[in-house]
């Protein structure tokens, strides 16, 4: 009781003058506040997910390519904040739109005069936490594709790819859903972004790593495959460990509410789907390879979690399970098969946010009475479609122009000294022996 | 004087520098090496794909010696790393030197090494 008057007290010290026009301040305020404050939280929860994805994709690929790998995902994070502040939320959520693009202007001000107005999302937040709440997560989406080009793309091409990525393509899509688009109107369902953010940068990830070729010495004669191993496992674990940390605010976040409810069923249908995902690549790789390999396991858990976005509010705590475990056995599949495919991706991007994207979205037709599967196999084909045609286009243009690709010696040299001149372990060496 | 170069596995390490002190060898020097013997190459598994490595991980043990305590430095090392019938254990290669320098000092040849 104490406790709450002086939460209470802190709240409504904390307000500050905007709700304090008509004197005392009233029970809709301090919700309001309480609102706001675990969209804010949320919205740095996600913010830390960037460390995460950094973090797993140096530790997934070799140390030559260290500080390329970190310059991207440092580059990225900065060009998709820009470019949603400048174009993008207003691409996304235009407001009254034709249903397939619409465009409410450049910038971002407050439309309706204050900031921290109590009507703009009745109550749930303020406007501009609105923005930079979505403005994290059009910056996950390009920071997928990384992972997935990463040790051999030219970094100019790829700056380039995802600045156009991110600015248009990623919130066109996803005015279609969120944006109350007709993808929306035809009753289409994606939570927290299976579809509309980890599909999205899947595609991309997908056509960029075909595009831009596999990997010297991935794929031998006969059909041979010659693993190219990560080189820092402990990095990659913390990295997954962050994005896991990261997804409460992800999925947390994406009640747009701080609604108790709501907001502790999707804690524990995320925490469950990611513990089922890694049980199930646990299962799978051992069974598979004969050996638990510990980066399925990494990839498994982010397999759940792609997998109860989608679904995350609507689906029961026993099925996610069943989405997460799911999801654990596709990911460890899906890697296998991409390589014999010889689609080259070192971090498992496309398996992870592509396919266990699809399967999540899809997952929400199954599990849930209130959706349909076909209207979900509906928004997973038009996703496709528009980000397949988005970045076959980008890509091919940057092929032909300024080259996809760095150059053999390069690649070979390493990639940190080749665009950057620059060692990532200078001076730096582990001793084995004793 | 010899210069006294042995590679061996890297797990016997601990027992090969037991056995030099104990026949009053205190001097040496190691370092991480990779190598490839006789031995059959090692699978191991990574994203689902197996494949063989051949670069085997090895420690190089280098010794310099007055020619009296070469017997007991090979005695050191073979007695841990001997295995019949194990290939790719390793192997001990003996050098002359032609002189060495104790930098502190400047002293030279035998006097330096001891």
């Amino acid at each position: 009781m104490i406790r709450t008057k002086i939460l209470l007290g802190i709240l409504f010290f904390m307000r500050g003058s905007t709700l304090l026009a008509n004197g005392e301040p009233t029970a809709a305020d301090a919700m309001f506040t309480v609102n706001n404050t675990w969209m804010l939280v949320s919205t740095f929860l996600v913010f830390i997910m960037h460390l995460g994805f950094a973090s797993l994709e140096a530790g997934l690929t070799q140390s030559k390519n260290t500080v390329n790998i970190l310059f991207k995902n440092v580059s990225i994070i900065a060009i998709g904040i820009l470019t949603y502040a400048i174009c993008g939320f207003n691409l996304m959520y235009p407001g009254e739109f034709n249903g397939y693009f619409g465009f409410a202007g450049f910038g971002i001000t407050s439309p309706i005069g204050s900031a921290g107005l109590i009507g703009y999302a009745d109550g749930a937040y303020t406007y501009f936490t609105d923005f930079i709440f979505q403005a994290m997560f059009a910056a996950t989406a390009a920071t997928i594709v990384s992972g997935a080009v990463a040790e051999r793309i030219k970094l100019s091409s790829f700056l380039i790819f995802s600045t156009v990525y991110v600015a248009i393509i990623y919130p066109v899509a996803g005015s279609w859903k969120w944006g109350a688009g007709w993808l929306d109107q035809l009753g289409f369902y994606d939570f927290a972004g299976s579809t509309l953010v980890h599909s999205v940068g899947g595609w991309a990830a997908l056509v960029g790593a075909i595009l831009v070729g596999s990997r010297i010495g991935k794929y031998g004669q006969n059909g041979r495959i010659k693993p190219i191993l990560g080189h820092n496992m402990p990095l990659a674990t913390i990295g997954v460990f962050l994005l896991w940390f990261g997804w409460y605010g992800f999925n947390g976040g994406s009640v747009l509410s701080a609604d108790p409810g709501v907001v502790s069923l999707v804690f524990v249908t995320t925490t469950l789907a990611a513990a089922a995902g890694v049980i199930g690549a646990m299962i799978t790789s051992w069974y598979v390879s004969k050996k638990p390999d510990l980066s399925m396991i990494l990839n498994g858990s982010l397999a759940g979690l792609v997998g109860i976005t989608a679904g995350a509010d609507v689906i029961s705590p026993m099925n996610s399970v069943l989405v997460g475990f799911i999801a654990g056995i596709i990911v460890v599949l899906s890697v296998i098969q991409l390589d014999k495919l010889k689609i080259d991706d070192p971090v498992g991007a496309i398996s992870v946010h592509l396919i266990c994207g699809i399967w999540g979205t899809l997952a929400v037709g199954v599990f849930s009475a209130e959706h349909s599967l076909s209207v979900q196999a509906l928004g997973v084909v038009a996703y496709g479609l528009f980000c397949l045609i988005g970045s076959i286009l980008i890509f091919t243009v940057l092929k032909y122009s300024i080259g996809l690709r760095v150059s053999e010696d390069e690649e070979i040299i390493g990639l940190d000294i080749g665009e950057h001149d620059m060692e990532s372990y200078a001076g730096f060496q582990i001793f084995t022996v004793e | 004087m010899k210069l006294i170069i042995a590679i061996i596995q890297p797990e016997e390490l601990p027992a090969v520098k037991e056995e030099l002190l104990k026949r009053n060898i205190y001097k040496f020097t190691i370092t991480n090496a990779r190598g490839q013997g006789k031995e059959i190459p090692v699978q191991e598994v990574y994203r689902g794909i197996s494949h063989e490595i051949t670069l085997l991980k090895k420690v190089r043990l280098e010794i310099a010696v007055n020619d009296e305590f070469v017997d007991a430095v090979v005695e050191a090392v073979t007695v841990v790393a001997k295995k019949e019938g194990d290939k790719g254990r390793g192997k001990i290669f003996i050098l002359p030197i032609d002189d060495c320098i104790r930098l502190r000092t400047g002293e030279k040849g035998s006097e330096a090494i001891g």
